[in-house]
């Protein structure tokens, strides 16, 4: 028999902290700055183990000794970083806005139409909700179910303390914290971020979400995912959510690794979706600076990349692969939209060392408005790598005169028997297009939509079907008003 | 009314003039056709009627159902039943031809006070359609246009033409490309939609096409001009002689006295 509402809604209630969707953490904002004393306190909040307040204090010293870098083709003023605050407590209820009349009327259009439930609105607009029925619910049968295949799927914090050999075995295997400038800031201060892990043999049951870990506020600026697929396992995760989330933070970091063993398969799926911005100063909106690495460790492990980045106001991001086993597969797949005074540099690293490897990029970027998109990729087959193969296709999409599209291939082959294989195309919106759907009675917008989604189905297709509805209603949205 | 009335048309792209003065009146019902050599104003006098920006009308001016057609955006142009078979079809990748034409069905039905089509709905009406220029199914769901064989390109015309169930047809040498066997089957396409309230303006190259659509009328346009207009027989003539015959003006070039 079903149970009560009110039965679900105690066990909901019961089962919110146990799930680990909310951890429990002081109400206390640190004042702005960052030296070994702010790490500490934040590794103590966390109640973690000395090896990882080792790891955190060695990835900051580390990041002392490094600059910033400034070769990615993007603008910004510099980011002071002893004016952020490295830790701050869940708004309390008071400081968020009380309801939806105090919200951005133009943030609950775009929720409307991507037909958000109201109560997720308001989760997503930050206004404090109690119960999230919906949704925890379903997220408590998906862990009820995830445990009993033996997948573990909790906030990182938690993975530390509960599964602390995991965590040590491969934190920082795939991305050190030497890696570059932004990997090692997160690695120093992040404060949290998904832990997935999947036994051998295990096909994960469902797709997990982050949109399933619905409060876990702040943890966007410095997040740390960590995703394990043992030998034969698979796994599809999808991050982020397609509606805009609010965040005060303006200053993004993630780090994100994956590790995939023998014929292990992982499949990563993003919607990324900060705030762009003002669209005529760039004024507020989004760093995004992330740090994305799949190792597919053993023989024919499968590691794929898909991104739709429509948000952030600087976009700066290389979801890579090292193909390590022989016979193993990497791929990417991303659309990119730049509109307004966005900044994407974008693109992927395959670095193909076993034998028999094979990667495929294939990378949609748009530029709308004053929107500078850069595509930045890197093919490196080594020289032990034979028979390694590489297809590359990259197109480029303007929409206006004002916007820019950058295409940077750098391609290193030291194999004789590789097979290169790289396209690349720019399109300007055709005029002739736009008035074919003119003539059918299709208007500007819904034709330049039309045709942008069409430019962008081969990455579309890749998507979770119900992810790539919305990634589709999505990029509408953003490209509304950026014809004239 | 007239369903088309065109006064002294001027003009021009990039600076040039091409259309100089064209006169027409189209009532419902009714078959055009308008003949001329390359180059003389074909293409340009159908793009001016279907909105295309490129072309700046300079002078005169078209009444469309008794309304300013220059006055209205092309999507408007075609809800109200406008529409033109391009002589170039683009291409559309990415973008099914089915979902390219329920979209733009739906456009017009909603301009029109109708409920928009449902997949469901729309399958089984497109279909329908489908046989009338027996057209393949795989067609039905390859991106529009792309890879679509210069033939299949003209049929897609066609066919986008029964769906849409247009007033005004403008078809700007849907012929041209084609073998004898597509040629009828656009022909029959075309012949199928005829009926009193719907109209066509057949633009064409040759006089073979006028075989299978027998028009009404027959203009002949030289040099952004209509110099001559006449029964279907003058299809036939310009078969036999050619357009040189047309192109200067009436009584010049005659040796006088002498
Ligand atoms: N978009 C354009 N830009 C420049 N010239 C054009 C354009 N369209 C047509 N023309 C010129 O106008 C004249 C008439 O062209 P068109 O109307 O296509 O003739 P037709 O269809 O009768 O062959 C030609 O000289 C052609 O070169
Ligand atoms: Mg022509």
């Amino acid at each position: 028999m079903a149970p009560s509402d009110t039965e679900l809604l105690e066990q909901h209630v019961d089962q919110k902290y146990e799930a680990g969707f909310v951890t429990e953490v002081e109400t206390e904002t640190f004042a702005p700055g960052l030296d070994e004393d702010v790490i500490r306190r934040i590794s103590e909040l966390k109640g973690e183990p000395d090896w990882m307040l080792d790891w955190r204090l060695k990835a900051f010293q580390h990041w002392q000794t490094l600059t910033e870098p400034t070769w990615a083709n993007i603008e910004y003023e510099p980011v002071d970083y002893q004016a952020i605050s490295y830790y701050s407590a869940p708004k309390s209820k008071q400081d968020g806005p009380q309801s939806l009349d105090e919200v951005d009327p133009e943030i609950l259009r775009t929720y409307e139409k991507l037909g958000i439930p109201l109560q997720e609105q308001k989760m997503l607009a930050g206004i404090a909700v109690d119960a999230v029925f919906d949704s925890v619910s379903v997220a408590t049968t998906f862990r009820e179910k995830l445990a009993d295949a033996g997948v573990i799927f909790c906030p990182i914090s938690e993975a530390i303390r509960e599964h602390p050999e995991l965590v040590k075995k491969h934190l920082g295997t795939v991305v050190p914290y030497s890696d570059n400038f932004f990997a090692a800031l997160n690695s120093a201060v992040f404060s949290d971020g998904s832990f997935v892990y999947v036994p051998k043999g295990v096909r994960c049951p469902m797709e997990l979400s982050t949109y399933f870990r619905i409060n876990a506020p702040n943890t966007g600026q410095f997040e740390r995912t960590l995703i394990i697929a043992e030998e034969g396992s698979y796994v599809s995760y999808l991050e982020g959510c397609t509606a805009p989330m609010r965040d005060e933070n303006q200053l993004h970091a993630a780090v994100v690794e994956l590790y995939a063993g023998e014929e292990a398969q992982i499949k990563y799926s993003t919607v990324q979706n900060w705030y762009p911005g003002d669209p005529e100063t760039g004024v507020g909106g989004i760093f995004n600076f992330v740090t994305k690495r799949g190792l597919a460790a053993g023989r024919r492990s499968k590691i794929s990349w898909t991104q739709v980045e429509t948000g952030s106001s600087i976009t700066w991001k290389y979801p890579s692969c090292i193909l390590k086993g022989d016979e193993s597969v990497g791929e990417f797949y991303s659309v990119a939209l730049s509109k307004g005074r966005q900044q994407a540099d974008t693109g992927t690293k395959m670095i193909h060392v076993g034998k028999n490897t094979t990667s495929t990029i294939i990378s949609k970027g748009i530029s709308a408005g004053h929107g500078q998109n850069t595509y930045r990729g890197a093919v490196k087959i080594l020289s032990g790598a034979d028979n390694s193969r590489n297809f590359s296709q990259c197109d480029s999409m303007l929409i206006g005169d004002q916007c820019g599209a950058h295409t940077f291939p750098y391609i290193d082959v030291q194999s004789p028997s590789a097979q290169m294989e790289h396209e690349a195309s720019t399109s300007k919106i055709g005029e002739d297009q736009v008035f074919y759907c003119n003539q059918r009675g299709i208007d500007t917008e819904d034709a330049v939509s039309m045709i942008v989604n069409g430019f962008c189905k081969e990455v579309f297709n890749e998507l979770p079907m119900e992810f790539a509805v919305e990634a589709r209603k999505l990029l509408e949205i953003s490209l509304e008003g950026s014809v004239g | 009314m007239s369903l088309l009335e065109i006064k002294n048309l001027h003009a021009r792209v990039e600076e040039q003039e091409i259309l100089k003065g064209v006169d027409l009146i189209i009532n419902p019902g009714e078959i055009h056709a308008i003949m001329g050599p390359n180059g003389s104003g074909k293409s340009t006098l159908a793009q001016v009627l279907a909105g295309k920006e490129d072309y700046e009308v300079t002078e005169g001016e078209i009444l469309y159902k008794g309304e300013d057609l220059l006055e209205m955006a092309p999507e408007e142009r075609a809800r109200e039943g406008i529409f033109m078979a391009f002589q170039y079809p683009v291409e559309i990748p990415g973008v099914s031809n089915v979902y390219f034409l329920k979209a733009a069905l739906n456009a017009i039905r909603t301009h029109r006070g109708l409920e928009e089509m449902d997949a469901m709905d729309f399958l089984v009406y497109v279909r329908e359609k489908m046989k009338v220029v027996k057209m393949d199914e795989a067609l039905l769901n390859r991106p529009v246009n792309e890879g679509f064989s210069g033939g299949e390109k003209k049929r897609n015309e066609i066919f986008h033409m029964s769906v849409l169930d247009p007033v005004l047809a403008v078809l700007d040498e849907t012929d041209s490309g084609l073998d004898i066997d597509a040629l009828k089957i656009v022909a029959d396409g075309v012949n199928s939609l005829r009926s009193e309230d719907r109209a066509f303006l057949v633009i064409t190259h040759y006089q073979r096409l006028l075989n299978y659509i027998v028009p009404d009328v027959v203009h002949v346009l030289i040099d952004g001009r209509i110099v001559r207009s006449g029964g279907k027989e003058l299809a036939f003539e310009l078969e036999d002689k050619g357009y040189a015959w047309l192109e200067e003006p009436l009584g010049a070039g005659e040796p006088v006295g002498a």
